[in-house]
């Protein structure tokens, strides 16, 4: 009996994992592409934020109005301010070449001050929090024997696993853009002679970027709670800025550095539940976030950032 | 010439704010002809050729490429008429392959096909017979490698014109023969090559044609055959040079004042950058130390100025052990130091006086506050006493790269260093400064100093030092008296080559 009460736990823990690395992996896919072509965008955290409630607050809308694909327009949405917060932070660190941890960290600042006067402005200030019906999971092994609750999980997770990431290597590693790219946050002016244009390679990577990083907060709002509150992200993207060095900016790393997060997340919380020994249930929730401390600290010494990372370029 | 041009530059205007660095430079260039474009740093050299590859825009002027009016604003639509360039600092991109370098902004298709890009790189390398290794990573690579695929890249890329912005000035002279010979062949073969350089010996061996660029304008173009070194330094710099000579070659025989026994020391990455160095300087002696770029060369200095770390060994001055006792130390002992990048040892905000008083600041303070009276005074003498084109309150980084050396030079001379340790120190100054720098060493070295110089460019070695020697990643190769010193010789030791295979 031990055993098969093991089992469900490990395979709930799974299925779990799987879920909480989802946000995670699009945005840190989001950041590492961004971060490929020489800019840190530390506008994530907001802009993570920002796409949760624009997601949000379109879906719950269009749901008042019985439009049927409403989450699906929550998500467009999303994008969309997404897609405007990364031609924002563009427009910053690349055309006005200005400090790009001054320019995230007000993207960070104007996103969350934005997001939290629309929810007011939209939803009042009531004592429920307002809610949706949020994406269903697809059991697709459903009925599969022991393992089945693994594969529980919302389409979305399985885009950021099936199409996503083989999307991301493949662009990178395998495509004139992602050549162009790793050229550009590597040795602009080598790019630049070669005749790219690395002005227009770094705002395509920052506006694709910041999308993935609205469409991981949307995950949150739209399909895992169905809610927004404000501390949705609660450092989701600072945690993407650690797993992007910990992954060495390459998408099969940042994958088990998700997984990696979203385990130790998972893993807190069913022992919380468990309540087996007398350790405040603060601890649990910081443990995530001491375990990417520690695999940064240890996977992230002498990392190779890219040659021109921070690095604003201009023809002299 | 009576072949066509396949360049014309004509009237080519550029202004940067004040400055005007090509002023209506007329430039032409012959199809199939390896060209030279001579003149000192701050000629408009590279302003010129960064202009016809699109990376500055001209404020007027006009360029025709094969008899067609051409319009370049980029380097891609260099490209697309068949200009390509080799810079100084390779264009290139360390971390990515040979090849994903060269197909770099150059590929068909969104989708790279990797098999297929290699193929045709490798076969570009055997029709244009410069031999690379498609799948290794540049970073990888050897300069004079990196170079290969930087002229490879041009090549693939249909280039009829390249231009090649002082391509000698990183290679050590066996590779410099390797690339003559390559650009020898690529001209039989059609290419028109634009060499610029202000090394008349090699203007003199490779090229058909000279333009001499002087003060941003056209000083003249003269067949490569009909003109000698002399005259073309007199088109350079506009009279007479009148170079520095170092009296007497016999080996001193003054006193061993700076000695350095088996010393080791690691490089920023915690690998080893100096290992077993031993050297003696004598009083009154120029060593020079010769070698490729990146073989310890900042490192050895570093040591020296006490700013790293001995690992093993010991380093004296006149038997005052001054193993990592820090700079303070270091400099009490006697040591001046003209480092290697001059940005880095002044500090730019601050005044020329300041400057000349930052080594000693103590003997310009009471009680702690700046004496700001003998500061002054202690500047306007020292820049009457070298000549620096400046006063006292300039702030130093408005200065030429010649005016910032002099005030290193008078802040470190005026001390009458026992020891002088100088790394590149004419590196990027024109004609004028050299000479000055160099003529100031001699005079040190009249006096008596030990000094140990630290150089990139073998000629400038070759005329100074009275005992060269050469250091290959971290070590030793050889140590010989200048007058046996041939550049072939010298050139296999920096290349790697123990001293004993060079044979005497």
């Amino acid at each position: 009996m031990i055993e098969a009460a093991f089992v469900t736990f490990l395979v709930g823990l799974l299925g779990a994992t799987l879920r909480v690395a989802t946000p995670l992996l699009f945005a840190t896919i989001g950041e590492l592409y961004t971060e490929r072509s020489g800019v840190l965008n530390l506008g994530i955290e907001g802009i993570m934020f920002l796409g949760a409630f624009v997601g949000f607050a379109i879906a719950a809308k269009s749901a008042e109005a019985e439009l049927a694909g409403y989450l699906w327009l929550g998500l467009g949405g999303a994008i969309v301010v997404g897609l405007i917060m990364g031609l924002l932070m563009a427009f910053f660190s690349v055309t006005l070449g200005v400090n790009q941890h001054v320019a995230g960290l007000g993207i960070t600042l104007l996103s969350t001050g934005l997001a939290l006067f629309g929810f007011r402005m939209i939803f009042g200030q009531s004592s429920v929090l307002p809610s949706i019906e949020p994406f269903a999971q697809l059991s697709i092994f459903g009925d599969l024997p022991i393992l089945g609750p693994i594969f529980e999980q919302y389409l979305l997770t399985y885009v950021a696993f099936i199409v996503l990431l083989p999307l991301a290597w493949w662009l990178l590693y395998r495509t004139n853009y992602g050549l162009e790219l790793r050229s550009v946050g590597e040795n602009p002016e080598a790019a630049d002679a070669a005749g790219v244009n690395v002005f227009r390679v770094r705002y395509i990577t920052l506006a694709l970027g910041a999308a993935l990083m609205a469409i991981g907060g949307a995950f949150l709002s739209l399909a895992q709670l169905g809610a927004f509150s404000p501390g949705i992200i609660a450092g989701r993207g600072w945690v993407c800025i650690a797993l992007v060095i910990f992954a060495k900016w390459d998408p099969i790393r940042a994958m088990w550095g998700a997984l990696l997060f979203g385990g130790v997340f998972a893993l807190q919380l069913r022992l919380q539940l468990l309540d087996l020994v007398d350790i405040p249930f603060e601890f649990f929730l910081a443990l995530p976030y001491l375990v990417t401390i520690a695999a940064l600290a240890l996977a992230g010494r002498n990392v190779a950032y890219p040659g021109a990372y921070l690095k604003a370029y201009r023809r002299e | 010439m009576d072949r066509p041009n396949a360049i014309e530059m004509r009237h080519i205007y550029k202004r940067f704010g004040s400055l005007v660095a090509s002023d209506h430079v007329n430039f032409m260039l012959c199809q199939g002809e390896i060209h030279a474009l001579l003149g000192e740093n701050g000629a408009g050299k590279t302003t010129l050729m960064r202009i016809l590859y699109g990376l500055y825009h001209a404020d007027s002027g006009e360029i025709v490429v094969n008899g067609q009016a051409a319009e370049i604003k980029s380097p891609k639509d260099a490209i697309a008429v068949g200009i390509g360039m080799v810079t100084q600092h390779f264009a290139l991109v360390p971390p990515l392959t040979v090849t994903e370098n060269i197909i770099l902004g150059y590929t068909d298709g969104f989708q790279i096909n990797l098999n297929e890009a290699h193929r045709r790189v490798a076969e570009a390398s055997e029709k244009f017979g410069i031999p690379v290794e498609p799948k290794a990573l540049v970073k990888d690579l050897s300069v004079g490698q990196r170079q290969r695929v930087e002229i490879l890249k041009a090549l693939y890329r249909n280039a009829n014109v390249l231009i090649m912005d002082e391509p000698t000035a990183v290679l050590v002279p066996q590779e410099v023969e390797q690339l003559f010979e390559s650009l020898e062949r690529l001209r039989r073969q059609g290419l028109s090559v634009i060499f610029i350089s202000h090394k008349l010996n090699e203007v003199m061996t490779i090229t058909d044609r000279v333009t001499v660029l002087r003060l941003g304008e056209n000083a003249g173009t003269v067949e490569t055959q009909s003109t000698s070194p002399p005259e073309l330094a007199r088109m350079m710099v506009g009279r007479e040079t009148f170079g520095v000579t170092k009296t007497a070659g016999k080996p001193s025989q003054g006193k061993i004042v700076l000695e350095l026994a088996q010393v080791a020391a690691l490089d920023n990455k915690g690998l080893p950058a100096l290992k077993n160095i031993t050297l003696q300087v004598r009083a009154g002696e120029i060593l020079g130390l010769a070698g490729v770029s990146g073989n310890g060369q900042t490192e050895l200095a570093q040591v020296l100025d006490g700013t790293r770390l001995v690992t093993a060994g010991q380093i004296k001055v006149l038997n005052h052990d001054i193993t990592n006792v820090g700079p303070e130390k270091v400099m009490a002992a006697g040591v001046g130091r003209i480092p290697e990048d001059r940005h880095e040892s002044v500090v730019a905000e601050l005044s020329v006086a300041q400057n000349m008083a930052l080594e000693h600041l103590d003997e310009f303070t009471r009680q702690g506050v700046l004496n700001k009276k003998t500061l002054l005074e202690h500047a306007k003498k020292l820049i009457a006493e070298y000549q620096i084109k400046a006063s006292p309150g300039d702030k130093i980084r408005t200065l030429s790269g010649g005016n910032m050396q002099k005030v290193i030079l008078a802040r470190v001379l005026e001390r009458n260093p026992q020891v002088i340790i100088v790394a590149q120190p004419t590196r990027g100054l024109d004609v004028g400064a050299t000479e000055y720098v160099r003529g100031k060493l001699l005079e040190q070295r009249r006096k008596g100093a030990a000094i140990l110089l630290i150089s990139e460019d073998l000629d400038e070695i070759l005329e100074l030092a009275d005992t060269i020697a050469v250091i290959y990643e971290g070590e030793i190769m050889d140590i010989l008296p200048a007058a046996a010193a041939e550049t072939e010789r010298l050139g296999l030791l920096m290349s790697g080559v123990k001293a004993d295979k060079v044979g005497a």
